[in-house]
């Protein structure tokens, strides 16, 4: 069986960010396996502009984004094939993968795991009614404008207020069609302010949070939808029942990590991530195997999933040249405020970053990181919403060997 | 009077305060940085934005390539660029980075091309 030091499973921004600095960090022995027939993961259908300012000081658009990290690849020579898909991968690092020209097998020394997040669909949320065509998630509908020339509908009502979902409102605005409104269940947008501002009013397509559809009605193509207020409980409030005639329902109702593979390396996944548990190197609970970007946690912004699988780069490399990496054993618990973080695990000697959300909007509060009652982080913030991740470097000095991280937020 | 504004200018997103009068910003706060305020005036006075489209490829490996413009055009002239956007069928290859339409409508900013589209 073929032998290879590192096999990096998705070729988005996350998987080629890490090829670039193993490759830069002299780790030569590389494979990336890519599903698709081209690399660059869904930024390739991403066309509108607000990537790279983090990470490259000027704004891009997602191919734009995704060619940057191409182009090193080509550049730099380093191995992929595209058109193969990994099928499996067992706790002892051996990946199966079909591709056209049959079965790989391959004996990896580590796996990096980056396959990327998929859409939450109707199915998952059980909406009653037919079931006609004319309803898609927002990024299949992403992918029919933007890559295929398909256009999906004329009269659009959209449900879930994620950020794909907005910026097709926007999308389909331009190419003609007519977004009557978009509807949120929550009491409050699940996607980023400025894409509410510059998809929706800067259109005239109204948000209407705590509302949600109740009913699709059509035979064959879908010919309206009815639409409720929700309570405080989320559920839909008799009488507030409005009918909406549209021809498409487009849903943004959340991602949701791509992990079948990492469960069947043995690997344990977070219930409220719904990706790996990891520590400080990104290493998943199997000694070898390291995950980053959306299989790991769904990001908003891709200049932090490239950033993310930079550090793991370095991580892989030291895994490689020592054997091991520090064993982690402090875990990093959570107030009711916080919904998850990344990393979940710590071993109070090296500096990290500790990525997180909020479980609800809050204004002027202050995210603090305690070990033993200790102060070893602070974020400050006039308003943090869900939408957003948010990320506090944390230093080594700081911290002890001995004791937990608390992460708890005062309002 | 006051106003709510939500800055574009980064991911950052501030959500800024400003005392308005008429088009005239008499003071703002919650902006992070310099960018905010320009962002408040600009938005008085004559709001800006980018777009991203896509426009027909004939002879490629695929039937689109994405395109943005260089820079920002006035809010109120979006649809005349889409118009103008429409009307353009690139021949394969296309270049990421390629100038679709030049100086489109006067507006002192090109249609460039954000993807490569190898021959089909
Ligand atoms: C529909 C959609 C639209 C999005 N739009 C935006 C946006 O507008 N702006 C933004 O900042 N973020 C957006 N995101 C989030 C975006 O996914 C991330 O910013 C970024 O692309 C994540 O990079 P990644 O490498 O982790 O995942 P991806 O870009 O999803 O890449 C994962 C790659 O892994 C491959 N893969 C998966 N499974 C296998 C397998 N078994 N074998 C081989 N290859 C495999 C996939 O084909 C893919 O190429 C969007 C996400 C989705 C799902």
């Amino acid at each position: 069986m073929r032998q290879i030091d590192t096999v990096i499973i998705g070729g988005g921004p996350a998987g080629l960010s890490a090829a670039v600095r193993l490759w830069e960090k002299g780790i030569r022995d590389i494979l990336i396996l890519e599903r698709e027939h081209q690399l660059g993961g869904i930024l390739r259908q991403c066309i509108h502009d607000g990537f790279g300012l983090t990470r490259f000081g000027e704004t891009l658009s997602g191919p734009e984004y995704a060619q940057r990290f191409i182009s090193q690849v080509e550049a730099l020579g380093i191995p992929y094939v595209t058109d193969t898909t990994v099928i499996d991968i067992t706790e002892d690092k051996k990946v199966t993968a079909a591709s056209r020209n049959g079965m790989l097998e391959i004996q990896a020394k580590t796996v990096i795991l980056t396959m990327g997040c998929r859409e939450r669909t109707r199915g998952a949320i059980s909406i009653p009614g037919e079931r006609p065509a004319g309803v898609y998630t927002a990024g299949v509908a992403q992918s029919y404008i933007n890559l295929q020339n398909k256009m999906v509908g004329r009269e659009v009502v959209i449900l879930g207020s994620g950020d794909i979902g907005m910026i097709m409102a926007r999308r389909l605005t331009l190419e003609g069609a007519h977004v009557q409104a978009v509807f949120e269940v929550q009491p409050y947008a699940s996607g980023l302010p400025r894409n509410i501002l510059q998809c929706l009013d800067d259109y005239g397509i109204p948000l209407y949070l705590s509302h949600t559809v109740t009913e699709i009605r059509g035979k064959d193509r879908l010919e309206s939808v009815v639409v409720s207020q929700v309570d405080d409980r989320l559920q839909p409030v008799k009488g507030t029942e409005k009918e909406y005639f549209c021809d498409t329902l487009i849903l943004s109702v959340g991602l949701i990590p791509e992990n079948e593979l990492s469960l069947s390396a043995g690997v344990v996944l977070d219930e409220r991530t719904k990706g790996a548990v990891v520590d400080e190197h990104h290493q998943t609970s199997v000694p070898g195997i390291f995950a980053a970007g959306n299989v790991l946690q769904v990001h908003d912004l891709v200049d932090f999933v490239s950033m993310e699988a930079e550090e793991l780069a370095d991580s892989v490399a030291a895994f490689l040249k020592e054997g091991e990496l520090r064993s982690c054993s402090l875990a990093v618990k959570t107030d009711g405020n916080v919904t998850h973080t990344i990393p979940q695990r710590i071993s109070g000697t090296k500096d990290f970053k500790l990525s997180l959300r909020v479980r609800r909007p809050m204004k002027d509060c202050r995210i603090r990181l305690l070990q033993g009652g200790q102060l070893v982080g602070e974020r400050i913030m006039k308003k943090a919403i869900p939408a957003e991740m948010i990320q506090i470097p944390v230093k080594a000095a700081k911290l002890n060997e001995k004791e937990d991280l608390e992460v708890k937020v005062i309002c | 009077m006051l106003k709510n504004f939500t800055c574009i200018m980064c991911p950052r997103g501030c959500s800024i305060t400003a005392e308005v009068d008429g088009t005239r910003m008499v003071s703002a706060e919650g902006n992070f940085c310099p960018k905010g305020l320009e962002y408040v005036y600009q938005e008085l006075t004559n709001p800006m934005r980018n777009i991203a489209s896509s426009v027909l490829v004939e002879g490629g490996e695929l039937p689109l390539a994405s395109v943005r413009l260089s820079s920002p055009i006035p809010k109120d002239r979006i649809f005349d660029v889409m118009e103008e956007i429409k009307k353009v069928k690139l021949k394969a290859p296309v270049a990421m980075g390629q100038t679709v339409i030049s100086d489109v409508l006067g507006l002192g900013c090109d249609v460039i091309a954000t993807k490569n589209v190898g021959r089909a």
